[in-house]
């Protein structure tokens, strides 16, 4: 192939406001997609007889300029930044980790572990223990899933969906056996020792210090991945597993590797859970975090800082969720309806996006990499 | 001895419930990714079916247009599925995903409009005994299911043979194999692709209406509860063969008929346990066909044809 | 009177002109020959033809009627069928299932009856095929004819080959010829794609040679001859086994090898045995080539010493010769040696591997220039520092790079998806050879690349072999290999047919072994050994 002209490369950023306008078209996307969802949305309240703007007005007025609401938000936001980051990371590397959900009950069940345990340690030490436990547990979870793809070609789509049940009905078997509360009225655990509480931090609301963990996470995650060599690593082995393999990168490894991170940060969202807001576990005490979570790393386009606000935004539904029931008779299903469109038009504007730069050959070649996602890695390692 | 008929026949009734949506959806699963379109939004689309089955049978009182909703709803769905991989060349995960997710979503604030009052009992499929079999001692039960029992045992060797001996089967597996070869050949890999995928939600789409309008007799959130996703376990674990996938898929179900019964005896074990069972089912099987199982070689790969 | 006749065909990617108002007459019942080198436009002309692609301009006329060609479909209704350099069968498919694909079927395939019919056109033609077979159980050259089946059996009249012998080896490529011969007699008409001067010289009628998208000249062959094509191809003298002179302080290799295969087995992906027994040295500047049809061996024998492959049996050693030792001072040496980091190392020996597939094994496309550049050092230093990488570090790494190497790049953010195939390898090269390795491997290093970028690659190499480098050099490109090597060895089903000294490798006989030297003129071919064998095994 002959060189094309040097006028009609891409030019790399240079000046502020060409750096503006490439953030403008990484973030075009997402918001479109925000937006067009939110507007199906509208016209589903529409169809349900309820107003729009009634419905919208009530939703983010009480989660984003309430005390309570905000508190509520903060507190529906720290798990899903958490397990977002889980599955982002698990993207960086080209896998799907679909079992966030799975993940975030294995991880509670390991904080419950430790903070039932190890009774009267001092809190700087049982606190960590504990979260150190939900890591453990979710990020063993998940690295089967890793394992299962690297030794024996397993993809780890399907099998982490069915490990989602899996750890859901042993979760719900503990609160019901080893773990359950004598003579509570519904399956639950005792409560964990105090010292493995994670603090609240708006007084007379279930906030809790858990959103600083996510929060801190979400900025060393940001700074591992685009400055270590592990971050570097990670992004080899999801761009281009055959050349990292020529590169004497072991494949595999980073795969379980970054599979166990996955899981053990969604395991920290169940930990959050279980220390930060109900101090015991509960049966089904998800409710689908694990699924918003991959809207919102897709959302994300890969970007740990954008998963803060994406988050946020996914909390702030979830929390004015009901009071826009009460006030606009609206039911509050329609956020899960909102939910599940933000990913089908992610979906949509991405391709629309890759169309338009379609036009020259040279980017064609790299759009034409096979999707690295999902496909069993024929890396032995 | 009675008594261990009775068992038993009920097991196998049991089996056969459990199996049919399975393999609807897992038939559905087979002709698209034979097409070459990965689609793990089985799990969306039989969710669709169901929900699109409940709404027109409750509002018609007909079960049969809702059977006829759930396919055509569902065919749009694989329809949207078709038009994300094929013309704009998502990746196909995420396709299949958003279907999951937009679909649960959906339909759960569909059902609290149609349903406010939670769950409503619907007009169910009737048993269609065939004549002089459906007499015959103890087998007799099994000759008095419902006309989509006896659709799928029709559509299995039908299906097999068109897989295998005809021209539209032919031109399935070579755009699944290597799309190219069948462009050039004059074949057009996206009305193959987009024919497989709308056909794959239709039959999803059975599957949720049985579910609905046949083994559960109401619409609940969520209903389809991983059905799809076990399907696509049992295509695997079928090697993407019709009649191989519809034996996963009574194994899977035999599996969760016998966790039924399990409980429905007082057996002690742990009844989560008994709930894992299809899916431990699931993975173990997956686990044992690992690397023995070829996909389609041209699988989750989007194709066009101005590209080398 | 023309036959098949284009009209300014033009077709554009994006700012790249493929086809540049092409005009082109073809004959009846002829063999023309459209030769040009890589890149020059041939595959995407005839990707207009056959409907894949359709252009941006000008008009293609059949007797003299004006028609488009919307679609393979349609070129096939014209009688117009092409046989892709990559046939276009599905492996998993029989023989009899891809021949009928496609065609116009009822919904019931009676497929014993076709089998039968395919069997019997076979036998027509001199196509021998069997037609229960399933593809990819097939050798190559079966494939080939099942490929050219397939058109006939469309009753096409205008035969479209891209690079048909790429695949073959040489006693395939005879017999292929006589089939060609055969379906012109049949009154067939032929359009043949190559870059292989004898081929054309040997078979075609009329010859038109393309040039950076542009016809250059169109004539009869008898009209030319093969050193006036050549030029009219390259746009340049072109002299053939041209060889760099060794200098004279390395004229005699190291006697202790740096590189010492014995017995080696390895196995291929489906866990096939494709290398069998092979045993070599390789001496500290020195290049060895291996020759051969492509998969007898040559990734697996390539992955194994780099160490990415177990191996099945055998050993591969690197003794480390005390006197080959590379000096940062080697005069003459444009690389940046200073302060680069060392490469992969195998038991202290730094090893450099150019892969075969530059984009999905060399690179990863959707990086920077940069980071692309230290896709083997990032944990080094100067890369990385206390658990953090060194972003001046790498950028200015990669600015000596893309001076050092000639990467047309007008900055290191540049991703390799951006660059041409021969920007791509350069980055490459400017990777593997960095910290002067001991042992270059390359594998099909120019395949893809125009005659600049070629030459570039070669010269480079060429360079490190005489920088005391040992060099396995790797190419099913017969001609290439042979220009390269100080010793040649021909790979044939996974061992070493013989290993010849640069001087004593002719085209004729390195052809012959190819094929594993199982033909008629096997003798000549023993003859030839037994002088070759004194000076090459050691």
């Amino acid at each position: 192939m002959n060189q094309p002209s040097i006028e009609n490369r891409p030019r790399p950023p240079s000046g502020f406001s060409q750096q503006a306008m490439q953030w403008l078209w990484i973030a075009l996307p997402p918001l479109a997609a925000i937006g067009a969802a939110l507007l199906v949305g509208a016209g589903l309240m529409v169809v349900a007889g309820a107003s729009p703007i009634v419905a919208y007005g009530a939703l983010f007025r009480e989660s984003l300029t309430t005390y309570y609401g905000f508190a509520n938000t903060l507190t529906k936001m720290t798990p899903l930044l958490l397990v977002s980051l889980g599955v982002l990371v698990g993207l960086r590397a080209g896998q799907f980790n679909l079992g966030g959900e799975g993940q975030i009950y294995m991880g509670g069940l390991g904080s419950l572990i430790v903070g039932l345990n190890f009774q009267g340690l001092p809190m700087w030490i049982h606190l960590p223990l504990a979260l150190l436990g939900g890591m453990l547990f979710g990020g063993a979870w998940a690295a089967i899933a890793g394992y299962l793809k690297v030794a024996r070609g397993l993809n780890e789509v399907l099998t982490t969906l069915l490990l989602n049940y899996i750890a859901q009905h042993f979760v719900s078997y503990m609160v019901n056996g080893p773990f359950k509360e004598p003579g509570a009225p519904s399956p639950f655990s005792p409560l964990v020792a105090e010292s493995a509480f994670l603090p609240g931090i708006l007084p007379k609301t279930q906030a809790h210090a858990g959103i600083f963990l996510g929060l801190a996470i979400a900025l060393i995650l940001t700074v591992v991945l685009s400055s270590t060599p592990f971050g570097y690593q990670v992004d080899m082995v999801g761009q281009n597993p055959i050349a990292a393999r020529y590169a004497n990168i072991p494949v595999g490894k980073t795969i379980v590797m970054v599979m166990a991170l996955s899981g053990g940060l969604a395991g920290l969202a169940g930990s959050c859970e279980v220390l930060g807001l109900k101090h015991r576990l509960f049966e089904n005490f998800s409710p689908g975090y694990g699924f918003d979570a991959i809207a919102i790393a897709l959302l994300s386009r890969g970007n740990p800082i954008a998963v803060i606000l994406t988050a946020l935004f996914f909390g702030t539904l979830r929390s004015g969720a009901n009071v826009m029931q009460r006030s606009a008779n609206v039911p509050f299903t329609v956020i899960y309806a909102i939910q599940g469109l933000t990913v089908l038009f992610i979906a949509i504007s991405l391709a629309l996006l890759e169309f338009r730069n379609k036009r020259s050959p040279v980017v064609e070649a790299a759009s034409l990499t096979p999707p690295n996602a999902g496909t069993p890695a024929s890396v032995p390692d | 001895m009675d008594a261990q008929f009775t068992f038993l026949q009920d097991y196998v009734l049991a089996s056969i419930r459990l199996t049919v949506p399975l393999a609807y959806a897992a038939l559905g699963g087979l002709l698209s990714e034979r097409s070459g379109v990965l689609n793990i939004g089985l799990e969306g689309m039989v969710l669709t079916g169901a929900f699109a089955s409940s709404a027109v049978a409750l509002m018609t009182g007909n079960a049969w247009y809702g059977l006829i909703a759930a396919i055509a709803i569902s065919s749009l769905v694989g329809l949207v599925h078709a038009a994300l991989c094929v013309n704009l060349r998502v990746n196909q995960l995420v396709s299949g995903l958003a279907i999951n997710l937009a679909a649960a979503g959906l339909t759960a604030f569909c059902a609290r409009i149609l349903f406010p009052s939670g769950t409503v009992a619907l007009p169910k499929i009737n048993p269609l005994p065939i004549p002089l079999l459906h007499s015959i001692p103890v087998l007799g039960a099994l000759f008095t299911q419902d006309i989509l029992v006896y659709g799928l045992l029709i559509l299995i060797p039908i299906g097999s043979y068109l897989l295998f001996h005809s021209s539209w089967g032919l031109a399935l597996r070579a755009v699944g194999n290597y799309p190219r070869a069948a462009d050039t050949a004059g074949l057009s890999v996206s009305w193959v692709r987009y024919i497989s995928v709308i056909l794959c939600g239709a039959l999803c789409g059975i599957a949720g209406a049985y579910l609905a309008l046949v083994h559960v007799g109401f619409f609940t959130e969520g209903m389809s509860a991983g059905k799809g996703f076990i399907a696509l376990a049992a295509l695997i674990l079928g090697r993407w063969n019709p009649v191989y996938t519809a034996l996963a898929c009574l194994l899977f179900g035999a599996t969760d008929a016998l966790q039924l019964r399990i409980q429905a005896f007082g057996i002690d074990i742990p009844y989560q346990f008994l709930l894992m069972l299809p899916y431990v089912a699931a993975l173990l099987a997956l686990i044992g066909i690992a690397g023995k199982a070829t996909p389609p070689a041209a699988l989750g790969l989007p194709y066009s044809k101005e590209s080398k | 009177m023309s036959y098949l006749r284009l009209d300014g065909i033009t077709k554009q990617f994006g700012t790249f002109v493929a086809n540049d108002a092409i005009d082109l007459t073809i004959e009846k019942g002829t063999v023309h020959a459209l030769l040009g080198e890589n890149g020059a436009g041939k595959s995407t002309l005839m990707n207009i033809l056959s409907g894949l692609y359709q252009p941006d301009g000008g008009q293609i006329f059949l007797d003299n009627q004006p028609i488009s060609i919307a679609s393979p479909k349609g070129a096939i209704q014209h009688g117009i069928g092409m046989i892709h350099q990559h046939f276009m069968l599905v492996p998993q498919l029989t023989v009899t299932e891809n021949i009928i694909l496609g065609t116009r079927q009822g919904i019931v395939l009676n497929l014993d009856q076709k089998a039968a019919e395919i069997e019997e056109m076979g036998r027509a033609y001199g196509l021998d095929v069997p037609p229960l077979a399933t593809v990819g159980d097939l050798a190559v050259g079966i494939q080939q004819r099942v490929e050219i089946l397939k058109v006939l059996y469309r009753r096409v009249k205008i035969l479209i080959l891209d690079e048909p012998t790429a695949v073959l080896t040489p006693g395939e490529i005879a017999s292929f010829l006589d089939i060609l011969r055969q379906l012109v007699a049949d009154d067939h008409t032929i359009v043949f794609i190559t870059h292989k001067l004898d081929e054309v010289m040997n078979v075609s009628d009329a010859v038109t040679i393309l040039r950076q998208g542009k016809v250059v000249a169109s004539m009869p062959t008898a009209t030319t001859n093969r050193q006036d094509l050549a030029k009219l191809m390259v746009d340049r003298d072109v002299s053939v086994n041209q060889r760099s002179p060794r200098p004279s302080a390395l004229s005699q290799p190291a006697r202790s090898p740096m590189l010492s295969v014995n017995n080696l087995w390895v196995n291929n992906s489906q866990q096939v045995a494709a290398v069998r027994g092979i045993s070599f040295h390789l001496h500290a500047g020195e290049i060895l080539g291996i020759a051969g049809v492509d998969g007898n061996g040559q990734r697996e024998l390539a992955d194994a010493i780099a160490g990415l492959t177990p191996i099945t049996s055998g050993t591969i050693d690197f003794p480390q010769p005390r006197d080959a030792t590379p000096s940062n001072a080697t005069p003459g040496n444009a690389t940046p040696s200073n302060a680069t980091p060392s490469n992969a190392k195998r038991a202290g020996i730094t090893v450099g591997y150019i892969p075969e597939d530059r984009q999905s094994q060399g690179l990863v496309l959707s990086f920077s220039i940069a980071r692309n550049l230290i896709l083997k050092a990032f944990r080094q230093w100067p890369f990385c520092k206390n658990w953090l990488l060194r972003q001046s570090a790498i950028r200015d790494h990669a600015l000596r790079a893309i001076q050092h190497f000639d990467i047309r790049a007008q900055h290191s953010s540049l991703k390799a998806s951006q660059l041409s195939g021969g920007n791509q390898q350069k980055v490459i090269l400017a990777r593997e050879l960095a910290g002067e390795p001991q042992l270059i491997i390359a594998m099909q290093p120019t395949r893809g690349l125009d005659i600049g970028a070629t030459d570039y690659v070669q010269t480079r190499l060429l360079e490190q072999r005489d920088r005391g480098a040992a060099i396995l050099y790797i190419s099913t490109e017969l001609e290439e290999v042979m220009a390269m090597s100080d010793r040649l060895a021909v790979l044939y089903n996974g061992q070493f047919v013989d290993v010849l000294a640069g001087e004593d490798a002719t085209v004729g006989l390195v052809g012959l072994l190819m094929t594993g030297g199982a033909t008629a003129d096997a003798s000549i071919a023993n003859e030839h050994r037994s002088n070759a064998r004194e000076s090459a095994l050691h």
